[in-house]
């Protein structure tokens, strides 16, 4: 046995014990010290979309959380006397029919739509992981659970989204305070809402998983259910998750733009891209840049984050990684 | 198969008594006041007569049956009554909406053409690009062809409808002022001119959606088409002589039309509520535009109504799209 056929044999065993799908006989020249993140990573890098999709979410990112630190125009200070301007140096985007720094407002506005979409995604794969996870794993509430998933695939989902935020806007924004209340609302109303695919796929997984030999290995050995779920299960459908997540991050930042533009999103004074968008429509023939700024922002991001979750796909398929 | 329909049907009609019971309680549960635009100046008596008129005194467990009573008894005898001529529901109170106190379903009937013409028409067309596009993609996939099927797929999807309406308008509504940037539902289609008309304001909302729906399809045509080229029965099929128009259009396409099928079927419904966004964005007075206002007005009989219907389409769908994938697919058995 030469070396480097040693050494890939033991890292595959001592770093993917739990993950047997992935130490499958690498074809890609071993290096010192594979893990396998560094596998997937080396992958996604190979993916061209993904990764030129990886730096303009970055970039956007920053511009939205590091902008305002440079940035500093407060973007609801009303100037009255300087609404309505075209792109100047003190306003690089203009300003809109109050004046306020339109360049101040993306910014904050991104914050707002990223932070909701990464919030509200994070709900649904909680939410999502769990019932996928225990469906799979407990025969006994497969049944029952799959039923619920079921029903809330049926149920129509943006007329009952706008049901939800129409009804409670007001009672949760005398309790929360208007910004933080709405935020909760929207937050947990787009997460609420959809889980079920996430659940759906985790518990096709976790179906496959059950039947691998490790896992009845370690029940063997009298491990517990809920250390064979922690140990075992979940890093196996790691992968499936991570994709889900990155997709869903995309469909809330768009269910939230989408709710902020027929109106019923965050109020007026807080800008979202969806909000700016929306607020924008009305004057759009004479200044059309204020609608395609947020838009080609909502867009940009959207479309990164799909195609990092299709990069994400096909680093994580163990597969197509090493091909 | 049969016994597989029935019983999918059967429990149809649970889920969709769970789901209205959900929109019910929903509703219930939210503060908002029917009356709340009533002048505090009318006195407490009249605002409770007026709650009874609206039909709001009961407890809401009988409400709720005697909505169900409507929407599942009186309302199709009332179509009966109206198809025959008899007189079965002439003295059951039919669902009245609280804005325009007239029959619930009236309404919806004379928005249902505007919603069906746009978004039907913008279905069908979006089917008839994805086709093409995902088949020349998967037959020559990783050419340039594919790349930039890929991409603009990619762009299509991740581009929300009311972005696209919205960019659409300014440049085809306002600087080229080639179509109306507003739906014009009085107009009627009489003659050429109006149809040319009729064509004109259709084009752009129509567009929005069938490219929407477009770049979704002609990511699974792709993805099915790819699966079949790999398959034993396409090479014994190349093998045995069978011209290369042969193999894919005739093997290889109606074996990867089974799942896209389905999925249309499944999307259907999707597309209605899809298409409240871009009702609004293009102003088409259809049903979304219709929820919209009745959600802003307290509407409670017509938002119920309403959103009971869009679960009803995406039960039903998702029923016939799982009857189809049996019906296509005879390796599919549903026992």
């Amino acid at each position: 046995m030469t070396d480097t056929t040693k050494d890939t044999i033991l890292t595959a065993a001592a770093g993917n014990a739990a993950t047997p799908a992935a130490s499958g006989p690498p074809v890609v020249p071993p290096t010192k010290n594979r893990s396998q993140w560094a596998d997937v990573w080396r992958q996604f890098r190979s993916h061209r979309g993904a990764m030129v999709a990886l730096v303009l979410l970055v970039g956007i990112i920053l511009f939205v959380s590091i902008g305002p630190l440079l940035w500093r125009i407060d973007p609801t200070f009303v100037d009255i006397r300087a609404r309505n301007q075209g792109f100047s140096l003190a306003h690089p985007f203009g300003t809109d029919q109050l004046g306020r720094d339109l360049l101040a407002r993306l910014m904050a506005g991104g914050q707002v739509s990223i932070a909701v979409g990464l919030t509200a995604m994070g709900i649904a794969i909680v939410i999502g992981s769990l019932i996928g996870v225990v469906a799979g794993y407990f025969r006994r509430l497969d049944g029952p659970l799959m039923r619920v998933t079921e029903l809330f695939l049926a149920l129509p989902l943006l007329p009952l989204l706008l049901l939800m935020v129409t009804l409670f806007r007001e009672p949760l924004s005398q309790t929360f305070g208007s910004a933080f209340g709405i935020f909760l609302l929207i937050v947990s109303a787009i997460g609420a809402t959809s889980w079920m695919q996430a659940a759906r796929i985790v518990r096709g997984e976790v179906l496959g998983l059950k039947e691998r030999e490790f896992i009845l290995a370690a029940r063997s050995i009298g491990t517990p259910s809920h250390k064979m779920i922690t140990r075992h299960i979940l890093p196996n459908v790691l992968s499936p998750i991570m994709v889900a997540a990155t997709l869903g991050i995309a469909t809330a930042i768009i269910t939230e733009s989408a709710l902020s533009f027929l109106g019923l999103g965050f109020p007026p004074d807080f800008p979202t891209w969806g909000r700016l968008l929306y607020d924008a429509v009305d004057q759009m023939v004479l200044y059309p840049a204020r609608v395609i700024f947020p838009g080609v922002l909502i867009s940009l991001t959207v479309l990164c984050v799909n195609y990092i979750g299709d990069g994400l796909r096909d680093a994580m398929d163990p597969r197509i990684r090493g091909r | 198969m049969l016994s597989f329909t029935i019983r999918r049907l059967l429990l149809a009609i649970p889920t969709l008594l769970f789901i209205s019971l959900v929109i019910f309680l929903l509703l219930e549960a939210s503060p908002g006041d029917p009356l709340g635009d009533v002048p505090l100046t009318v006195p407490p008596e009249v605002r409770e007569r007026m709650r009874a008129a609206l039909g709001l005194g009961e407890p809401w467990p009988i409400r709720y049956v005697l909505w169900l009573k409507q929407f599942f008894w009186v309302e199709p005898l009332h179509w009966f009554d109206q198809i025959f001529g008899t007189g079965f529901a002439a003295d059951m109170q039919r669902i009245i909406s609280f804005q325009s106190r007239s029959p619930v379903f009236d309404v919806i009937a004379q928005r249902v053409p505007q919603t069906l013409t746009v978004v039907g028409m913008s279905y069908v067309v979006g089917i008839l690009i994805a086709i093409p596009i995902g088949i020349l993609s998967a037959y020559k996939q990783y050419s340039w062809f594919d790349q930039i099927g890929t991409f603009v797929s990619m762009i299509g999807f991740s581009m929300p409808t009311f972005f696209t309406g919205v960019v659409l308008i300014i440049i085809f509504g306002v600087n080229l002022q080639w179509f109306p940037s507003v739906y014009d539902t009085t107009l009627v289609v009489r003659d050429f001119d109006s149809f040319l008309a009729q064509m004109r304001q259709m084009i752009m909302p129509v567009t929005v959606l069938a490219l929407y729906n477009a770049a979704q399809i002609s990511r699974f045509m792709r993805s099915s088409m790819l699966d079949n080229l790999g398959q034993d029965y396409v090479r014994t099929a190349r093998a045995k002589g069978l011209s290369e128009k042969v193999v894919v259009l005739k093997h290889v396409l109606r074996n990867s039309l089974i799942p896209v099928v389905t999925v249309i079927a499944l999307g259907l419904p999707a597309v209605f509520g899809g298409a409240i966004i871009t009702e609004q964005v293009f102003k088409v007075n259809g049903l979304g535009q219709l929820l919209i206002t009745a959600i802003h007005g307290n509407d409670i009989p017509m938002v119920l109504t309403l959103t009971f219907i869009f679960a009803i389409l995406i039960v039903v769908f998702t029923l016939i799209a799982d009857i189809l994938y049996g019906v296509l697919d005879p390796r599919i058995r549903y026992d």
